[in-house]
């Protein structure tokens, strides 16, 4: 395979393409839930896709990491050895923004980082991704341009880009170039499809930009420089603790283990679900102490997670700027505000300084 | 959804048996327990293990037994939750399941040589058995030893015949201290602080190593550096809430650091601006 392979696939052949790739395994795409509201659901024809969508509710993390799981299946018996196990499902995902792209790459990371994470990687490796370029921002809440999201950057098999009549497919993978064989409704891109998506590319530079205002590589140094912030105080003093930050984030893959035995007593199951470092309990040692007893610290704690942590460890944002955070907030508590906050307190210091 | 058996899986457990267990105190139990076929648990002093009660839950807990005894090895358990609780019930016979042991230790090979004085507040004295014992099996490796042991109340003291026998031996020294005496205590009366001026080391060539609760650490960290000893030479070992021990759960992060990966020891040099460590 070509480094640097397109092909196009004509809308009038969408729906076919679709029904063909449903017909191969479980297929999920967005579906529209109601106004404004989007999921990622199990689809069999192209009518069912929501082309245009904003971000989803929950983002892809739920399939590559369930929200409960099961790690061990044991019985009761004394002497019987409890089996390890992982939940497999294959399924193709069509239709991901780069924002959701970057969620995953994020979580491959920290699964892949030794000691691996075997129940991750295996039904990872069972996903194809298919990804979908957002051609126009999907609302006032996005932050993509300032964590290097919102142009494809990998983390993909094929990618769709919408040119009006018809969809420019970059193929990226071996298990892409499959899909493209073995369904059959893709013709070979020519120049006057690659100059279409390069004005594509290039309007999206106009329109784009960092929607706060400061270079993307000098966020980690201002979060250096904010670990006392007044802002993590006012966040105290909105944040609920409800944890709806974090579950919706395609980033965020904290957890609980938990055991659980079935109504017999006699088989049980050790399973792991999504936890919250936003809730009380979450850094509470058994003697009663809490690290992170304030919700300004758990808060902090989410934001440094995002913009300074992975930064050390990963060498990137993990922070996708899908905007689900500040769209899923109760109490209003916007990403894009905070930065902006920190970004001003910080400049407020050089004043200071000055005066 | 389709469930397959995981080879490589993180959350396999270990089957071990228990040998022997001796009631401590009120709230802590000893445990000696073996894997199956006796084969060793290749542990590190100062790492943990998870110990599973399946159908209950799974906790951390520190090994208390040198990795020279390669038989079996010990845990000192204080009965604070679902499965401590649960254990402490568990008797000689009893199977549990264990994965690890997790974490960095004490580094063995750095200390090697040197002077070590070890600070061991209420359980942290658990953690630093592994140590203690692992010198003491090892003794002419290591240059002067200090230990210095404090608890709330004589009653709580745990390992009392063996800290009998530091005290007679020879080899090192051994100091202890209690916040409160009862009628019987003709010992040291004090926070375990007031141990330390009093002791005669070079701080130069002299290794820290404290274990006990969080609020110890801040006064004496305090005290050893007033003592002179660099802070890439004090050691600590954190006690945090652990679900997985692979650096994923999240629940032990401090900062960008995993207490159950990059710790649970660690250099006082590398966490002393960390605000969540303490």
């Amino acid at each position: 395979m070509e480094d640097m392979q397109y092909v196009i696939l004509k809308k009038e052949r969408f729906n076919d393409f679709i029904s063909r790739l449903s017909k191969m395994q479980k297929l999920i795409a967005p579906v529209s839930k109601g106004y404004n509201n989007f999921a990622f659901e199990e689809v069999s024809s192209g009518s069912d896709i929501a082309l245009k969508y904003i971000p989803t509710v929950l983002p892809l993390k739920k399939f590559f990491m369930p929200q409960r799981e099961t790690l061990l299946e044991f019985k009761m018996a004394k002497g019987a050895d409890a089996e390890a196990v992982v939940e497999l499902e294959p399924m193709t995902i069509f239709g991901a923004h780069t924002c959701d792209l970057a969620g995953i790459q994020c979580l491959n990371m920290v699964f892949s980082e030794r000691p691996k994470d075997y129940n991750y990687l295996t039904r990872k490796n069972r996903i194809t991704l298919i990804g979908l370029e957002c051609n126009e921002y999907c609302d006032e809440y996005a932050s993509c341009h300032l964590v290097n999201a919102s142009f494809p950057g990998g983390g993909y098999d094929l990618f769709f880009t919408d040119l009006g009549d018809y969809f420019i497919v970059h193929v990226k993978t071996q298990i892409g170039d499959e899909i493209v064989d073995v369904t059959g409704f893709f013709e070979k891109a020519d120049v006057s499809h690659m100059n279409d998506l390069e004005r594509l590319r290039d309007h999206k530079r106009k329109v784009f930009s960092n929607e706060v205002p400061i270079e993307s590589k000098k966020l980690p140094e201002l979060f250096d420089k904010s670990f006392r912030a007044r802002v993590w105080k006012d966040l105290d003093e909105r944040c609920l603790a409800c944890g709806n930050c974090t579950n919706v984030c395609p980033s965020c893959y904290c957890f609980d283990i938990r055991d659980e035995l079935d109504l017999s007593l006699k088989n049980g199951v050790r399973f792991r679900i999504w936890d919250s470092c936003q809730l009380e309990p979450f850094a509470r040692v058994a003697g009663g102490i809490n690290f992170r007893k304030e919700r300004s610290a758990r808060q902090r704690h989410r934001y440094y997670r995002k913009f300074r942590y992975s930064v050390d460890r990963f060498s990137r944002f993990f922070c996708t700027g899908c905007g689900r955070c500040t769209r899923t907030c109760m109490a209003g508590i916007s990403l894009k505000e905070t930065l902006n906050e920190l970004i001003k307190e910080s400049e407020d210091r050089v004043w200071k300084k000055w005066l | 959804m389709e469930k397959v058996a995981l080879k490589d899986s993180g959350y396999r457990l270990k089957k071990a048996k228990i040998l022997h267990t001796k009631k401590m105190t009120a709230n802590e139990k000893f445990f000696e327990i073996a894997l199956r076929e006796n084969s060793p648990l290749d542990h590190e002093p100062g790492q943990f293990i998870m110990v599973s009660l399946p159908g209950i839950g799974e906790v951390p807990i520190s090994v208390c037994s040198s990795p020279v005894k390669r038989d079996s090895f010990d845990l000192c358990v204080r009965a604070v939750g679902k499965v401590t609780r649960s254990l402490h019930k568990l008797k000689a016979g009893d199977e549990i399941d264990i994965r690890g042991p997790y974490g960095k230790g004490f580094p063995i090979r750095i200390l090697e040589g040197n002077d070590l004085l070890i600070i061991a507040g209420g359980l942290g004295i658990a953690p630093l058995r592994s140590l203690i014992t692992y010198i003491l099996d090892n003794r002419r490796d290591f240059g002067k030893v200090h230990i210095l042991f404090g608890c709330k109340e004589p009653k709580e003291m745990l390992f009392g015949d063996e800290l009998e026998d530091w005290n007679k031996r020879t080899d090192l020294h051994y100091a202890c201290t209690v916040d409160r005496a009862d009628p019987d205590w003709a010992g040291n009366v004090g926070v375990i602080t007031t141990l330390i001026p009093g002791v005669d080391i070079d701080p130069i060539r002299t290794f820290a190593a404290v274990v006990g609760p969080p609020i110890m650490y801040n006064f004496v960290i305090k005290e050893l550096l007033a003592k002179g000893i660099p802070e890439n030479q004090i050691l600590l070992s954190f006690e945090r809430n652990m679900k997985c021990g692979n650096g994923k759960c999240g629940r032990c992060q401090i900062q960008n650091l995993y207490v159950c990966q990059d710790g649970p020891v660690f250099h006082y040099e590398r966490i002393k601006n960390l605000s969540e460590a303490f």
